[in-house]
């Protein structure tokens, strides 16, 4: 270790740890070098394996998985000029899953001995058996076939623990710098940096070791009138990736303008963090004075990196078959789109809307070759033509839908957690016929333009939303004609939908990404990607959020 | 090995400080055990347990700061964190928010936090509370999910200034929906203890039962501005932002002090002293409360002591990281665990029979910031909503939406109802006037 490396390491003691959405996961702080070390080999992995599927089986399991877990963690956290944190973390240990008397049991352990393991494998069919005596439902798994030894990376061109510290800062450092310099009042960056070395055994006979990767720099710009007391902040326009650190070196053809009038770009590939942070700081000034909106009907034209939120809460979460079977109905919610609805035909969208899910797009954060539970991965059409046709589910849910597989969407946020369904990439397919940005804007007589996502929220069976955004625009007679504030609209998910009248091609398709996507209790995190290209829905209920107080 | 004894943590810890060369040395251990128990439909869905200890190592040279952590205590592990802790922090640049350990402190007494019936709980005691619930629902052929999650956990501190710190905890959360088998009625309720004696989960099922039943053939009323009484799962939650919530997160002096915060005044400085609420409202914290018992010392070793933070509708204190109250000469307070809103003697049912009209909220959900400004959040109600003529419950009301600030919520306050504990917080039902609701939603 030398001075260089110095930020490796968390220089600002342990209550400097406890800063929000640092998905650790329960690690260790390591040094960063322990980041790029190799875990334990195959070999000894497989031998780990065999030692928890074996103990189980012993115990009376009739099916046991084992995933042999090490998840790195590097977060550096800055304001202004000054780093506040950084936290490298490792976490490694055993998750046992088993089905014993036809109930699931998990235990997990960070104790990677034999004997620990087995003990968990010991631990988790006590519990099932536990569970066992008031089971009503016996598990069903749809049949898997096994692997054999098998493996999977992510196909990244720079693993990003391998950037020096001292270069991330700096990057950090200089993006605030460039707030700054156009007049921002306070900004605070961020670089999350995830690897999952995951391992995967099950007593269906497969061996699958995998090497996935997400990174997601971001940032917050805030200005403040202090006459007025007014202030208003403006997040970063980059998104959460399955890609290493190439996705901070920016290359023009990533970059994607909205419409003439509008000074917003996007980004697909790749992420010029010093521009955004300009373009922020000069966008949140102009914010502060921006028109506040007269509440009506307006046609939305929709970035992707807006879109993908709403896409997330509307399509996304409703379409789990888990919550669709009323398994989050505790925590999460249930789902308007059960399958007597889907029955009844009834059109979730517009014809326009065809949406897919997947767990294969390149650079995005559903990518894997194979789920949490053995399953290979694949892509399947959710809603065609704004017609319902499939759900997301996994292998102890397809039964229940009269299918034979499951989606291969089963995934745990580390060893420590059960796997469970979670959302796989859930995209909106671009327009097959050429339409650029400005030719929609164009045809919109009176509406709205809003790049980014903001405020969000949506009810537990996923009828009523409300989103808010980055930066509006004013749209009159096909012009961007002026910026707006206080904008959010409230809609129904098949209203919105059904007022889809079109997207852009796939000249503007991109991504938008969540790293910490919530389900479950205890609750877990996920991280998905939504791609879509910039779309309009017409005729949409746009509220005024501003409000006085003494 | 998860919980460990007042001497054993001390004695690793001791150890730990031992081994230090560095100017200053502070160590942390924790550790828990945790279990948990999942249902829907009516059946087991999942269940688990993990259990954790961890220490961390901060060593200090100067301003220069460095952490180390490890989850084993033998020597040479111990050891080897030290030095860890130690090469990091020389290696470390000043950092400018560094401040001094504290020295010896003496913290209140909160024994009750740890109960042993709570500690003692057993897969097989998960499972039977579990199937109680689930068997009043199969006997009213009604639909449950439902979560039960317990801890035992301990924390203990130390450092080269004399600082020593110990304490147990013990928790036990359960929250249970249950719905009708049409899917036209649902009904929620959830509750936590310190102390499982008195935990009861078919008796709880019974209540969100009672919800679900009548919650069924809800009407649609138009959004707009309703007297709401709203129940505590409608004001704090274990399991989403809440209203109350939001507002208690939000009295950081330097945020303030910055210029973005609700408590921010207009030409620089904060808003403690004014009175920006109802002057019946009233909220402190207290970590000895019988009914709530916390930690009572935070993680940077400041006492954690009873703390007024709104005292009849005034803003009485901020709370801020050490080196901000130093360097502003403010009080030295750190950020609590729960709060308690003190209210009166009615119940939520003497609350309605006291209001003429308007709507009985049992539940809010998915609630998200929308102005931090204004402190605007925007969230459902679910669960039962329930329309209130006469001082009677007339019938189910269809979900809506709300936009609504707390700081708006409190000003508008008709009437506070008797607290109960929820989520490790004592808070009252609340009247509240001019609740703006601002659409409906088809949810159940």
């Amino acid at each position: 270790m030398n001075r260089r490396d110095f930020v490796g390491l968390t220089g600002l003691g342990a209550g400097a740890l406890l800063l929000p959405s640092f998905p650790s996961l329960g690690g260790i702080l390591v040094d960063p070098a322990r980041l790029l070390e190799p875990g334990l080999d195959v070999a000894a992995k497989k031998r780990f394996a065999d030692v928890a599927l074996n103990a189980a089986k012993s115990a009376g399991a009739t099916y046991a998985d084992v995933r042999i877990g090490r998840y790195l963690n590097q977060g550096i956290f800055t304001r202004e000029k000054q780093v506040q944190n950084i936290a490298s973390t490792e976490s490694f240990g055993v998750g046992v899953r088993v089905i014993a008397s036809g109930t699931w049991g998990f235990a997990a352990t960070n104790d990677v001995s034999d004997k620990g393991i087995a003990k968990a494998a010991q631990q988790a069919v006590a519990i099932a058996k536990a569970n066992a005596k008031v089971q009503k439902e016996p598990v069903q798994l749809a049949a898997q076939k096994g692997y054999g030894e098998v493996s999977w990376k992510a196909p990244i061109q720079q693993n990003a623990f391998e950037v020096p510290i001292a270069q991330k800062v700096e990057i950090l450092l200089a993006a605030n710098a460039a707030a700054t310099d156009n007049g921002a009042s306070f900004v605070n960056s961020a670089l999350f940096q995830v690897n999952e070395q995951k391992y995967f055994a099950s007593t269906d006979g497969s061996y699958i070791d995998q090497d996935i990767h997400r990174i997601w720099p971001t940032f917050s710009v805030t200005a403040i009138d202090r006459a007025s007391g007014k202030f208003r902040s403006r997040q970063a326009l980059s998104v959460p990736m399955g890609m290493g650190y190439e996705y901070l070196t920016p290359k023009a053809t990533d970059k994607v303008a909205g419409p003439a009038g509008s000074d917003v770009i996007g980004y697909k590939n790749s992420y010029d963090i010093l521009e955004d942070a300009a373009r922020a700081a000069k966008q949140v000034k102009l914010k502060l004075n921006a028109k506040s909106v007269t509440p009506g009907k307006y046609d939305l034209v929709l970035d992707p990196h807006h879109l993908g939120l709403t896409i997330h809460e509307s399509v996304g979460h409703p379409l789990e078959l888990d919550r669709v079977l009323g398994y989050e109905a505790n925590f999460a919610g249930t789902s308007f789109a059960t399958m007597e609805w889907k029955a009844k035909g009834i059109p979730y969208g517009s014809k326009a809307v065809t949406i897919v899910a997947d767990k294969l797009q390149p650079n995005s954060m559903g990518a894997v070759g194979y789920d949490d539970e053995g399953v290979k991965t694949k892509e399947w059409t959710l809603i065609d033509q704004g017609k319902l046709v499939n759900y997301e589910k996994i292998r102890d849910q397809a039964h229940i839908v009269g299918q034979k597989e499951s989606d291969g969407c089963c995934y745990s946020q580390s060893w420590q957690d059960v796997q469970f369904q979670r959302m796989p990439n859930v995209s909106l397919r671009p327009s097959a016929t050429k339409m650029s940005v400005d030719e929609l804007v164009s045809k919109v007589d009176k509406g709205i333009y809003i790049a980014g996502n903001g405020s969000f929220s949506i009810d537990q069976q996923r009828y009523n939303s409300q989103f808010g955004g980055q930066v509006f625009y004013a749209i009159e007679k096909g012009k961007i004609t002026e910026m707006l504030e206080d904008v959010a609209y409230q809609t129904n998910t098949l209203e919105f939908w059904g007022s889809c009248a079109g997207s852009c091609d796939a000249s503007d398709y991109r991504f938008a990404g969540f790293f910490n996507d919530g389900k479950g209790q205890p609750s877990q995190s996920s991280a998905v990607s939504h791609g879509s290209a910039t779309s309009r829905f017409n005729g949409v209920n746009v509220i005024n959020t501003a409000r006085k107080i003494g | 090995m998860a919980i460990l004894s007042q001497t054993e943590a001390q004695d690793i810890l001791k150890k730990v400080l031992s081994y230090s060369t560095a100017d200053e040395c502070e160590a942390d251990l924790t550790g828990s055990l945790e279990g948990n128990v999942r249902s829907a439909r009516n059946s087991i869905s999942t269940a688990g347990a993990v259990d954790n200890v961890s220490l961390a190592v901060t060593s200090y040279f100067g301003k220069k700061q460095g952490v180390a952590t490890c989850n084993q205590f033998d020597e040479a592990t111990l050891r080897r964190c030290v030095q860890r802790a130690e090469e990091i922090a020389r290696l470390a640049p000043d950092s400018p928010e560094h401040m001094p350990l504290l020295g010896p402190q003496t913290y209140l007494a909160s024994p009750q936090s740890y109960a042993a019936s709570t500690a003692a709980i057993t897969p097989d005691y998960r499972a039977q509370q579990m199937a109680a619930s689930m068997q009043y629902c199969d006997s009213k052929k009604l639909s449950s999910a439902g979560f039960l999650n317990d801890q035992t956990g301990f924390r203990a501190k130390r450092n080269s200034k004399g600082l020593e710190a110990y304490q147990r905890t013990t928790n036990l959360d359960f929250s249970i929906t249950v719905r009708t088998p049409d899917g036209k009625g649902s009904g929620y309720a959830a509750t936590d203890f310190t102390d499982i004696k008195s935990f009861d989960a078919a008796r709880l099922t019974a209540v969100a039962a009672g919800k679900a039943s009548s919650s069924l053939g809800a009407k649609a009323i138009e959004p707009g501005k309703y007297t709401v009484i709203l129940e505590p799962n409608a004001l704090v939650s274990g399991s989403d932002a809440s209203l109350l919530g939001a507002l208690m997160r939000s009295f950081d002096a330097r945020a303030a002090d910055e210029g973005r915060s609700f408590l921010s005044k207009k030409g620089g400085g904060n808003r403690k002293g004014e009175k920006l609420f109802d002057e019946r409202v009233t909220i402190y914290s207290d970590p000895t409360n019988a009914e709530v018992p916390d930690i009572t010392f935070a993680g940077d070793g400041r006492p954690q002591q009873r703390t007024t933070w709104i005292e009849k509708g005034v803003v009485k204190n901020l709370y801020s990281t050490r080196f901000w109250a130093q360097k502003n000469g403010i009080p030295d307070l750190p950020n609590p665990g729960g709060f308690i809103m003190e209210g009166g003697t009615q119940s939520t049912a003497d609350l309605i029979k006291g209001t003429a009209k308007g709507i009985l909220v049992t539940r809010l959900w998915y609630i998200r910031p929308v102005d931090p400004q204004t402190l605007l959040y925007t969230g459902l109600t679910r669960d039962g909503t329930f329309y209130i003529e006469n001082g009677a419950i007339k019938f189910p009301v269809k979900n809506f939406r709300f936009n609504e600030s707390p700081i708006i919520m409190l000003n508008n306050l008709e009437a506070i109802g008797r607290p109960v504990r929820l989520a490790g917080n004592l808070v009252p039902p609340l009247k509240i006037r001019d609740f703006t609701f601002t659409s409906l939603s088809d949810a159940v």
